[in-house]
Order: C-alpha cells, then structure tokens, then sequence
C-alpha cells in the first residue's frame, strides 16, 4: 500500500519512518529542498532510505487521497505538476507563528519569530543589531539564542508571568528533556522582562523603535516607554496549518483536527498528527507522527513507545497552552488605523465598517472587509479578524474554520493550473 | 554565485535564500503595496504571508524567503501588482 506524508517536519519524518518500518511503499512531500521542517532548520536530518523523498513539492489541493503537486523553484513557473494517489495519507503541515496585530506591525524590520529563527538558524543571517523579541511562549528563547550568536544585542519580552508553569509540576517532571532544552538558555533569561510586550512600532520606511508596554495579566497597557531597534520578532504561539485537512473535511475540535488515539481522523484513510493537531513541540509531534505512520500503514505492533511519548507530551502541550495564553487585552493596543489584514491592507476601522453594516459571520465578514482574501489567504490575520469580530459581536464567529477553508490549499499561477496532468504517475 | 538586484551585484553565499541575500546586504524591503504603496520585505520567513514577492527575471510575486537564488538571476522590486512580461 502506498501512504504519502506531507510535510518534512519532525512529525512527517516520524511518520515517514513508521510506515516504512511497516512495509509500505511511503511518499514524503515537503516543501522545502531538505527535510526537517521549521524546528530542524540548519542541521541535516535523514529518513529511511526506502521513504522517497519529494523536496520542493508544494501540495496546493487533495481530492479525497489524491493530491496535486507542484515541484520545483518557489513560485517560478515552470514547476513540474504532479499527481499523487494514495491508500492513506498522514497530514504533518504544522504550524506557523501566531501574531496578534499592534501599530506599526506591517513596517518592515517587524518580523516573526520564526522569521528570525530561519534566517538565524538556517542562514547566519540576523535580522538586526539591536533586536527586541516580543510574544509569549518558550520558542521565544532559541530565538533570542541564535540572534545572541549572531552577535545582536537581544531583549526578551514574554507577555505572561513565568507563574503559571509552577501550576503543572507533574507535565513539567515528566518533561525532564524539555527542562534541560530550555535550561540551556539559563544565560538569556537576565535578557526577559515577564509581563510586557511591544504593543507598536514605529519609524517612516522601516521600523526605528518600539513601545515597550508593561501589561496586566489580560495583556492591557499599564505604562509604556519608547526604546530604539533596528528589528523586532513578535511570536504568540503558533497557528496550526489545517488548509489541506479543512479541504479534506477532517473535523476540527478547538481549533486543531480532531484524531483519535492512532491519529485518524474523521476522514477514512486520512491521518493527522503533529502541531495541526494541538501545539506540543518536536518532541510530542514525532511521537504523533510515529503512531500515526504506524497506524496509517497497519503496522501489526502498535508502537508502545510512541505512545507513551504522546501521552507525556500532552501533558505538557496542556501546561504549556495554560502557561502562555493570548488573552484578548491586545485588542486595546490598536488603533483604527492599525492594519489587521497586512495582504488587502484592510484596517480595524475597515473592519468595524464590515461589522456594522450587517458582517456577522467570517465568509461575509471577508468579503465586506477584503480581509483574508489577499495571497496568503488569511494565514496571518485570520485569528485575529476571528477575534476582533467575536469581541465586536459578543459571540464566536458562527463558521470559524471559514479563515482554514482554501481550496487551492497555496496560490498557484493560472498557467500551472491548465498545465494539471489528469491522471497520476504510474511510477515516480 | 552572483546575482543583480535592482541594478546592484550581490555575491550569494551558498544554502542561502534571496530574502537572506536581502537582509544580510542591509535591506529590510523590496517590494511596495498595490493600495497604499507602503514598503514590505520578510516577515514570517517560512513562506506563508506573501509579503517577501519579489521580481526574478521578470517574473513576480516570487516569494523571496523561499527562493534559492542561482547564477545570474535579475532580482528587482515588485511594485504594486505586476503582470508577468
């Protein structure tokens, strides 16, 4: 049988590697030219030999257990198009960063942590000299790290108290690694200011300083002052990457497809694991992507290690959800003209336009607003669009996966689109 | 490895992507928006929010946080929304 994984991250890999092991005939596509995914960035990593590997393969729609892809350079036009039938696919696309908006966020020099991290870890090249990096959430650390090694004068700002890991001791003990990754970063912790985030940034052309607010428990403004930058990394968590899952018709449950103990979902055939399916870290996805691998292609044993893996990851994926929460006093650090959607330059005053003429669910609220209908199809701004209007509103977006849903699951020129082979290839 | 952007020769560093290129020459934008004509350059890296596009060799909209640079390529700002040609 054959399982396609999509996505080279530490869960794809997992994933890949189980499915092997168990005999089947495994198709790894991801997008990037090598593997390992955001989180492995800059270190070789390796997959088993009979896994093929598609690097550079952009899967930009699934119908049912077949995928469409295209490979090649980003975005240039002559990509090869591609499809790919299945008999189980493992969905392991991830999870970007989350950021909520603030004035001055569309200014270049403003990046996201992960940004940062790429450029930092994969590249040696750091954003800047004198770098403030704001959000909340441990992945702020290795962040400030690979900018300290790059020679940039680093501030932390993490949004929460530090207070509210002390509260799951059992999810920490039993994560004794992830203490000892994060106990490495003991230098940079003289570098965080808890309870404070850069709530704008300002500069004509590019950023040029920031205000550094200290903030209450809810994320509103106590008192800020002005400090000067020449770069800033702004992380809230992550967004989970559920385009293809969402097209698929997986259910989602609080925001992340919905699987059971083997990481199927409620898709026959099709599996999920990884950040797409809650916010744990490397750890936790490449146990998921182990068990759902596995399971994707009827190994007879389950892989009892995996599975204790997974369950000891999800205690501290809940510790750390708990921990570092985005609670909503950010909506007072904007300002009418404050950009929410970065892609239609759409503003909160726009947005409350959409809302008061009648925008009370998230696909009018779209199209009223423009907002999420630029090129990255609401990736960035549909959180807090989502927000924004609940808020508004007093209730919960009525279709709130309607910021998920894209079809074309990654923009695709009209050329590559006419140039679809109808059918898949015999063999690759 | 040599490239122009915007007229400019840049050395390209092996493994390195053209926002890399960008940002380690001291650029932080190259593209400008289609409404307001405000400057954008990197801001998620990982090629999800579109901002990087870029022109190479007269194509736009490639985002330049993605693209691996080769030998001789024609880098120039993206102004707007452009047509290919």
């Amino acid at each position: 049988m054959r399982i396609v994984v999509v996505g080279g991250g530490p869960t794809g890999l997992a994933a890949a590697d189980a499915a092997a092991r168990a005999g089947a005939d495994v198709v790894l596509v991801d997008s990037e030219p090598r593997l390992g995914g955001q989180y492995h960035r800059g270190t070789e990593q390796r997959v088993d030999p009979r896994v093929r590997h598609l690097p550079d393969s952009t899967v930009w729609a699934a119908e049912g257990l077949r995928l469409h892809v295209r490979t090649g350079p980003a975005d240039s036009p002559h990509r090869t198009g591609r499809v790919l039938d299945a008999d189980a696919l493992v969905l392991a696309t991830g999870a970007h960063d989350r950021v909520v908006p603030f004035p001055g966020w569309d200014l270049p020099g403003v990046y996201t942590a992960g940004a940062a991290q790429a450029l930092a870890k994969g590249q040696g090249v750091a954003v800047g000299r004198r770098v403030v990096v704001s959000g909340t959430g441990p992945f702020l650390l290795p962040v400030a790290d690979s900018l300290v090694r790059l020679g940039s004068e680093v501030t932390v700002l993490e949004a929460n108290g530090l207070t509210g890991w002390a509260r799951h001791p059992r999810a920490v003990l039993a994560n004794a690694g992830k203490l000892g990754e994060l106990a490495g970063y003991a230098s940079l912790l003289r570098r965080v200011r808890t309870r404070s985030a850069v709530v704008a940034a300002h500069g004509e052309d590019r950023v040029t300083s920031v205000t550094v607010a200290r903030l209450r428990p809810d994320w509103s403004v106590r008192a800020g002052t002005r400090i000067a930058v020449d770069a800033v990394c702004v992380g809230h968590g992550f967004t989970p990457r559920l385009e293809l899952a969402v097209g698929l018709g997986c259910r989602l449950e609080d925001g992340f497809v919905r699987v059971d103990a083997t990481g199927a979902t409620s898709v026959p055939g099709v599996y999920a694991a990884g950040e797409i399916t809650g916010i744990g870290g490397a750890d936790l996805a490449a146990a998921e992507g182990a068990v759902a691998g596995a399971a994707a292609a009827r190994a007879p044993d389950p892989p009892t290690g995996a599975l204790r893996a997974v369950r000891r990851g999800r205690q501290f994926a809940a510790a750390l959800a708990a921990a570092h929460p985005v609670p909503s006093g950010w909506h007072g650090w904007l300002t009418p003209d404050t950009l929410v959607c970065r892609c239609e330059e759409v503003t909160v005053r726009d947005l409350d336009v959409a809302l008061d003429l009648g925008a009370a669910d998230g696909r009018t609220l779209k199209l009223v607003s423009r907002a999420g209908l630029g090129p990255c199809q609401g990736r960035m701004c549909g959180r807090a669009v989502a927000d924004l209007a609940a808020a508004r509103l007093g209730h919960p977006l009525p279709d709130a996966d309607a910021f998920h849903r894209r079809p074309f699951a990654t923009p695709l020129r009209l050329g590559e689109l006419a140039d679809t082979p109808l059918h898949p290839e015999e063999e690759l | 490895m040599r490239i122009t952007v915007d007229g400019e020769p840049h050395d390209v560093p092996d493994g390195r992507t053209l926002a890399g290129v960008l940002i380690a020459a001291g650029r932080v934008s190259w593209r400008t928006t289609r409404n307001g004509g405000r400057p954008r350059g990197a801001f998620c890296g990982i090629g999800v929010c579109f901002d990087c596009l870029v022109v190479v060799n007269d194509v736009p909209d490639v985002r330049a946080c993605q693209r691996f640079p080769v030998d001789g390529d024609t880098v120039r700002t993206q102004r707007g929304a452009e047509l290919p040609g």
